[in-house]
């Protein structure tokens, strides 16, 4: 189970993530950001909630740090122990700017 | 020991998870580990599920066993001979331009267990992780 939200202000997104970022969820993640990134110039994403990511889930953050260098910038936000571990694990804690 | 016998589709992604979620919680797991855990079992269910069998579906086996203070938990499956840890590590040291989407998986597996084996042995191929528990 993954829950999203959205919150535009101006040219800035706010993505929360709620519940589970993996191989079954991520599609739908994929789906949602590709139809709401035009103009945007500042991402950023609400991990607070985000219960656990897998590399389908780092996939999706991949991608949409690439369409965001390209657009403006993009930053992750209230990452937990645990998640902020696979960041780690994997080098994205270099890739993303964690805040 | 216990042991899942599943249709190997990605749709059962929740239910593999769900009883190695609840052995690793009898077993005192702490939820970073199991975070890590579940990733690893996520990652090499996945490529069953995805490469195994090709068009048809066929099922995977996924046992978990306490060895001392670690959890082992080995995939089994009967589809086409695959060693996922042949593959070669992705760059982790480059930006997110350089990066490849993809290619990630079995390194984050490699990188965050202590012990990964595979043995292709009577037609199946077993893929155990091991990690520490506690």
């Amino acid at each position: 189970m993954l829950n999203i939200t959205k919150d535009l202000k101006d040219k800035n997104l706010v993505v929360g993530l709620e519940g589970r970022l993996d191989t079954t969820t991520a599609p739908t993640l994929e789906e949602e950001l590709k139809s709401s990134l035009a103009g945007v110039e500042t991402l950023e994403f609400d991990l607070a909630k985000l219960e656990y990511i897998s590399s389908a889930g780092l996939r999706v953050l991949l991608s949409s740090q690439k369409t965001m260098n390209k657009q403006g910038k993009m930053v992750v936000k209230n990452v937990s122990e645990e998640v902020n571990e696979i960041f780690e694990v994997t080098g994205f804690s270099d890739i993303l700017t964690i805040e | 020991m216990k042991e899942l016998k599943i249709d190997a589709k990605v749709e059962n992604l929740p239910k593999v998870l769900e009883f190695i979620d609840s052995e690793l919680e009898n077993d005192g797991c702490d939820m970073k580990n199991q975070m890590k855990i579940d990733m690893a079992v996520e990652e090499l269910f996945v490529n069953i599920a995805h490469y195994a069998y090709r068009d048809k579906v066929g099922d995977a086996v996924i046992r978990y066993e306490i060895e001392g203070n670690s959890a082992a938990i080995t995939l089994i499956d009967s589809g086409s001979h695959y060693d996922p840890l042949a593959k070669d590590d992705p760059d982790v040291t480059l930006s997110a331009e350089e990066r490849q989407i993809g290619g990630l998986g079995i390194y984050m597996v490699k990188n965050s267990m202590d012990d990964v084996r595979y043995e292709y042995k009577d037609n199946k191929n077993i893929t155990t992780i091991v990690k520490s528990i506690n």
